[in-house]
């Protein structure tokens, strides 16, 4: 037989190194062809994720050209057919190690008190590649040490040796060039301009990439040796885009997460909150064992069982007054994937309600996160593709997401048209900015594909910028589209009219679904909304399949956040419980929430804080956090990976899916799951969506970067039709076999088929409602940093919530007759506020900007859930 | 061998309006750019002067002809550069011609645009020269007034803009990609060759032609006489005649310009036409023949001629056309510790033997000057040296990004070839004065951290401890 899989490919470049003829893959820099071949060639300025700079000097090797052999830098030379490279000649190395020297010559050797020592890539190769010893006698440069180049990053000019990956990620990757090389030759320095620090939302990742221990985080610096720390591979769970991280801990706590390199996510990048946010498991505020209140209305630390038995009691109390729709749930997005199951299976299989949401109001209904025809962030990013982004600023809510876009922007000629009711971070990198009015976008997309009809202005959008963008998307292929919520204070059905009138016009269009916290994707997976099952069936497709398989299915489709908690303050529901929700903060209408919560008559909370609105639940059970327990999360793409356990919960606290069992059995149910091994096992059955995602898979090396859901059909049927043929070639029928176990949905098998996934419907789009004379329709973004449990939590992070002014178009503020910058009342049917108020040219007339969950203005005391938009009116004679 | 050759770029040195439009048009100015529009093809312009074999002036002299033809066809816009950051140490010919002759330099930058078809030309001026930036910027505006510079030049379909621009006082930016890097408003650092050859991915990642005032102030003449009439000057491959700008112990320093290629070193340094020969009538010791990077020549070089290839072959080169002339009073160690300091200050600091290397030996050499020489020292000076020019080697090998590093190498292996004596006379005074006083050593490494950064000011004081 012949065997031609061992034939080098059409496009392979044939090059020597060290004597051994290998096959170099086409643009492939000598560098990598040969670490690939398992040569490494040393190096420090060098970043497979970065353009290369040839600085350092370090990976110089004797090329030959066939011109004869000259020194070359290895990571600036592309493999040439024919090239025959020397990485351990004689002249390579004496250059090599001569780049040594000159790199130690100046370099502190405080390698014991070094945070890099023991990882640190100058002290292996200097083991490893270098002369032994050095020949300096002089005084080596002596500079201020530390110096803080940001709240979160201190800087050992001694120690730099001047790579300029620092340097080029904050300029090229980040596109926050605020650290710079400064002053020139033996003098020059890394450094930030006088009174600018390197404010970037990135920063952590310089500390990651330097090659030596010059940059150091303010919150792990001397916390441990590297050879001390134990490390595992997980998923950041902070928001949606799930970068891989690694969890690193020692004795038993967590000390920094690293980012790992991924390509289909986040190609090694973190942003600070994620990277630093680890502070906050470790709080004092952490809750370690359960509370319930006792009779004086103070917390008391209880037992689990009477803890558990005391929720129990609370969903039972809810219960008997008024049947499963008593019962809510709200909240879930912080959970692993097996959590989710685990609630959602007490609560609509056992519990029998379908009051439940993992979202509160904030994000986007499961009909579009599920439903939409999807799209990864490579298909976003793939190079030469036009995006429309109608949604949130990702460089606030979704940090690494917008690396991914900028990088695609810059260097992969992606084209961006953004629709937006206000500029923000994403919009430097747009092609076109379309700047409509609030509730519009739908308008807008209309309006790039045909004539805007009469008596109608496309949402307002400058004529000429969409006349730029409809050439734009003419000349383009199918678009794909980041779609979410640019404002909590308008509603979220504004989104969904965009994403119909956009597969109206553009069929072909695939979606991303920029939905913002953690595990919302696989919440919703998981079935954790109104009207949803597990596996993206909706109940009323789904209710044959999981009736004979739980206890019992939800008679109808629930509320809901908004209605749960209408209901609760209505009185309708009489026990709430919290899953890892804080409605008080991050409800967008604080008044509804504050009704609701005081009303219930049973709160429950599982959290792992006593936030604000746990503080009024009746029994608080302590949950586990990331890197506590094991389990599986999903991103916003709907890819599923794995989360490892690094370290034990504090206390008594447990896993949530532990607590969703033991609750189920003293409500009578088993929920039959002792491990999340078992409840992932239930799913794959189960949950359509999850169909062949077996833990082989899972944990295979094809998976080590997740796999995106549902699977290709091939491999998420191979089971059954093995089966199948398995049955047939045994002259049995299909039918003969355990039916209701595995082969459900084939046709010839007994009992309900497995429905199928959601799809997105759509609606018929409505016009916004008209906006008064006197009023400005308020636009509330949000920001990386805010009021949020994690950051506030997190000491380093806390202070860098930036507060927020109300920015108003200069028309509108001139009718004040105050000064811009004057503290002005904001207010609403339903509430206000005080407020600086500020013009900003880029501001819309007829819209009021502000940020989300900022501790200066309240915007939630402002916002009526209810309502699709939110007016506000400012008054300039109540100062 | 002394040519009596009329000069070809400083014809108008004496002439006191020659800066000026209307000296320069009433003396021939703008013929050529006329006669290149109204008749020539942009193929032809560049045919004419790669017969004419114009070799570069800035330093490596290369032929300009062929460099203009390494643009990618095709590809656009291009630009043209003109490199006037003229700062090796002992070269000032660029000066005189930016500041006596800025029209002759305009006119030659039209027709190399022309001849390459450069959408912008942009007139790169060293920060310090504030004459020839002032008459640059007077010069430009008075081309544009009169219409050499613009849309539709002289009523032909050829336009361009000519702009200046100037450095902030780094020695790299006449490093052509640092210089590109600069203008672009970055750090002056240079680009790594490959990939970043100006001619296919320059300037805002075009193709650029990056030319040396002198090669272009050459083209207007060579338009107007034609390449056979510059070819019948000078010999071998250096042809027409050259700038050069002789300094240090000589009676007459200035700029001349003489015969390429036949007239001799001592000729311009001896001759009283020229340099008038050495001061007080002292012995020469050495000298430097293009400038500062370039390897010392001494007596036994005087009567080669100032030609390329015989110079290159030699083991050094005419790089930029500055000589400098040191008698037999030159302290060797002192004289090489100079032009070593000079480039460990100007090192932009981007790769590491540069930025590490050619500071650690102006600190060693520093140390034998101070009187904390060892013996050891100087096959230590060459080891660090060798670091950064792999081989010490002519024409050098490097470690570095640019030729900067090893410049510093060429002083020091002179030096130290020629007169190791001198060296380690320092170096066995200061093993006498610790052998007598061994407690000095201390005193040592105070010093050492005394010097151990820039050293802007004059303190060779060595000896006198």
């Amino acid at each position: 037989m012949t065997d031609t899989s061992e034939a080098p490919p059409v496009d392979g470049v044939p090059v020597t190194i060290d004597g051994v003829e290998i096959l170099a893959a086409k643009g492939e820099l000598i560098i990598d062809a040969a670490e690939r071949n398992g040569v490494y060639i040393p190096r420090f300025c060098y970043h497979p994720r970065m353009e290369p700079v040839g600085m350092c000097r370090m990976c110089i090797a004797e090329v030959d050209t066939g011109r004869g052999p000259a020194l070359q830098p290895t990571c600036m030379l592309e493999c040439t057919p024919g090239m025959v490279v020397h990485t351990d000649s004689e002249v390579t190395k004496k250059a090599q190690e001569g780049v040594l020297e000159f790199l130690l010559i100046n370099h502190p050797l405080d390698c014991p008190v070094c945070d890099k020592g023991g990882e640190c890539p100058l002290q292996d190769q200097a083991v490893s590649h270098g002369p032994g010893e050095s020949r300096f006698v002089e005084e080596k440069r002596h500079k201020e040490k530390p110096i803080p180049v940001s709240d979160l990053v201190l800087l050992d000019r001694e120690r730099c040796i001047l790579c300029d990956r620092c340097t080029r990620f904050a300029k090229d990757v980040a596109g926050d060039p605020l650290i710079h090389f400064i002053n020139r030759g033996n003098n020059t320095e890394v450094n930030t301009f006088p009174g600018e620090p390197f404010a970037s939302y990135f920063s952590g990742n310089t500390v990651q990439i330097c090659p030596v221990g010059a940059l150091t985080s303010s919150d792990y610096r001397f916390k441990a040796r590297p050879w001390d720390l134990e490390k595992t591979e997980s998923t950041c769970t902070t928001c949606a885009v799930g970068c891989r991280v690694s969890i690193e801990s020692s004795r038993n706590e967590v000390l920094r997460y690293q980012g790992v390199d991924i390509d289909p996510v986040n190609w090694g990048w973190l942003c600070d909150k994620g990277r630093y946010n680890l502070a906050a498991l470790d709080s004092e505020s952490r809750l370690r064992d359960p509370l319930v209140k006792g009779p004086g209305g103070a917390f008391e630390v209880a037992r689990w069982s009477d803890a558990l038995r005391a929720a129990a009691n609370a969903i039972q109390a809810g219960l008997d007054a008024g049947g499963p729709g008593a019962v809510a749930f709200l909240g879930g997005a912080r959970l692993t994937n097996e959590s989710a199951y685990a609630f959602t299976k007490l609560a609509k299989g056992v519990i029998g309600t379908d009051h439940v949401d993992c979202q509160l109001a904030d994000g986007m209904p499961a009909e579009a996160v599920l439903g939409l025809p999807k799209a990864t962030i490579d298909d976003v990013c793939a190079p030469g593709g036009t995006v429309l982004l109608i949604g949130p600023d990702l460089k606030e809510e979704l940090p690494v997401l917008f690396l991914r876009l900028r990088h695609a922007v810059l260097r992969d000629g992606v084209r961006l048209v953004q629709l937006t009711s206000v500029p923000n971070g994403c919009s430097s990198l747009a092609s076109v900015v379309l700047q409509h009015r609030p509730g519009e976008a739908h308008e807008v997309v209309r309006a790039l594909f045909a004539d805007i009809p009469a008596g109608r202005d496309g949402g307002g959008v400058n004529p000429q910028a969409l006349d730029q963008a409809r050439a734009l998307l003419r000349s383009a292929g199918d678009p794909t589209a980041i779609l979410g919520r640019q404002s909590i204070a308008e509603g979220a059905e504004w989104v969904l009219d965009a994403a119909t009138a956009l597969l109206d016009a553009a069929p072909a269009t695939r979606f991303l679904t920029a939905v913002r916290r953690g595990n919302t994707h696989g919440a919703l997976d998981m079935g954790m909304a109104p009207g949803l099952l597990p596996g993206r069936a909706t109940l009323a497709e789904g209710r044959d399949w999981f009736a004979p398989r739980w206890p019992t299915v939800p008679a109808a489709a629930g509320h809901d956040a908004v209605g749960i908690l209408q209901a609760a303050a209505a009185g309708q529901i009489h026990t709430l419980v919290l899953l890892g929700a804080d409605p008080l903060t991050d409800f967008p209408d604080r008044q509804l929430a504050a009704r609701a919560l005081s009303t219930v008559p049973n709160l429950v909370a599982v959290d792992l804080y006593i936030t604000e609105s746990v503080q009024h639940a009746s029994v608080v059970l302590a949950a586990a956090g990331f890197g506590e327990i094991d389990g599986t999360t999903t991103n916003l793409e709907g890819r599923v990976s794995v989360l490892n356990q690094k370290v034990t919960p504090p206390g008594t606290a447990r896993a949530d899916w532990e607590i969703a069992a033991e609750l189920a059995l003293r409500l009578g149910s088993d929920l039959q799951v002792e491990s999340v091994d078992d409840l992932r096992a239930e799913m794959a059955e189960l949950a359509p969506s999850w169909a062949g995602v077996t833990d082989e898979l899972l944990f295979s090396v094809d998976a080590a970067d997740g796999v995106v859901l549902p699977l290709p059909t091939a491999t998420a049927t191979e089971p059954d039709a093995a089966d199948a043929d398995a049955a047939a070639a045994e002259g049995q029928s299909a039918a003969e076999g355990e039916a209701g176990e595995s082969d459900a949905d084939t046709p010839a098998a007994t009992g309900p088929v497995r429905p199928g996934l959601v799809s997105f419907a759509g609606g018929e789009p409505l016009d916004p409602p008209a906006l008064d004379a006197y009023s400005l329709r308020l636009i509330a973004t949000r920001t990386l940093y805010d009021q949020g449990t994690f950051t506030q939590l997190t000491p380093s992070l806390a202070g860098l919530a930036p507060g927020t002014v109300l920015r108003v178009h200069a028309y509108d503020h001139d009718r004040l007759g105050v000064p811009s910058g004057t503290e002005l009342r904001v207010k609403t049917p339903i509430g206000s506020v005080r407020a600086v108020v500020v013009t900003d040219p880029a501001v819309l007339r007829g819209t009021a900007v502000a940020v989300f969950n900022q501790p200066d203005v309240p915007l939630n005391e402002l916002i009526d859930a209810t309502q699709r938009v939110t007016d506000v009116r400012i008054e300039a004679g109540d100062r | 061998m002394i040519t009596d050759v009329e000069p070809i770029i400083t014809a108008r040195f004496d002439q006191p309006d020659a800066h000026t439009i209307d000296g320069y048009e009433r003396t021939g100015g703008y013929q050529a750019l006329r006669q290149v529009l109204a008749s020539w093809s942009p193929a032809r312009v560049a045919e004419e002067i790669k017969d004419a074999s114009l070799l570069g002036r800035g330093g490596a002299g290369f032929p300009a002809g062929v460099k203009w033809g390494f643009c990618p066809p095709g590809v656009w816009p291009r630009y043209l550069v003109v490199n006037g950051d003229e700062s090796e140490p002992g070269t000032y010919k660029d000066r005189l011609l930016l500041e006596r002759d800025p029209h002759q330099l305009i006119e030659g930058v039209l027709i190399a645009s022309y001849a390459v078809g450069a959408a912008q030309a942009f007139i790169y001026i060293r920060g310090e020269m504030a004459l020839a930036q002032e008459r640059m910027a007077q010069a430009l505006n008075d081309a544009y007034a009169r219409g050499y510079i613009g849309k539709n030049i002289l009523g032909s379909a050829f336009s361009i803009d000519v702009v200046m621009a100037w450095g902030a006082g780094a020695y790299i930016v006449g490093e052509e990609t640092a210089l590109i890097e600069s203008l672009e408003g970055n750090r002056g650092m240079p680009r790594l060759k490959p990939p970043f050859f100006p001619a296919a991915k320059g300037l805002y990642m075009q193709p650029t032609i990056v030319n040396n005032v002198e090669t272009l102030s050459n083209v207007p003449w060579i338009v107007r006489h034609g390449a056979a009439k510059f070819t019948a000057l000078g010999a071998e491959a250096s042809k027409g005649t050259r700038v050069f700008a002789v300094s240090g112990h000589v009676n007459k320093p200035g700029v001349y310009e003489v015969e390429f290629g036949v007239t001799t070193f001592r000729d311009i340094i001896m001759d009283p036409a020229y340099a008038g020969g050495i001061r007080d009538g002292n012995q020469l010791k050495c000298f430097i023949p293009g400038g500062a990077s370039a390897p010392w020549f001494f007596e036994e070089h005087l009567d080669l001629p100032l030609e390329k290839g015989t110079v290159d072959r030699a083991g050094s080169m005419l790089g930029s056309g500055a000589i400098v002339v040191m008698d037999h009073t030159t302290d060797a160690v002192k004289a090489c510790m100079a032009v070593v300091r000079f480039f460990a200050h100007e090192s932009c600091g981007k790769c590491t033997p540069c930025r590490e290397g050619t500071t650690w030996l102006e600190r060693i050499l520093r140390r034998i000057l101070d009187g904390y020489g060892r013996p050891s020292d100087l096959d230590l000076l060459m080891d660090v040296a060798d670091n950064i020019s792999p081989g010490i080697a002519w024409p050098p090998k490097q470690t570095t990004i640019c030729p900067l590093g090893p410049s510093a190498v060429s002083p020091l292996s002179s030096a130290l070839g020629r007169f190791r004596g001198e060296f380690e006379a320092y170096i066995a005074r200061a093993e006498a004065a610790r052998a007598e006083q061994p407690v000095v050593l201390a005193g040592a490494h105070a010093h050492a951290h005394d010097h151990g950064h820039d050293h802007d000011h004059d303190h060779d004081h060595g000896g006198h401890h």
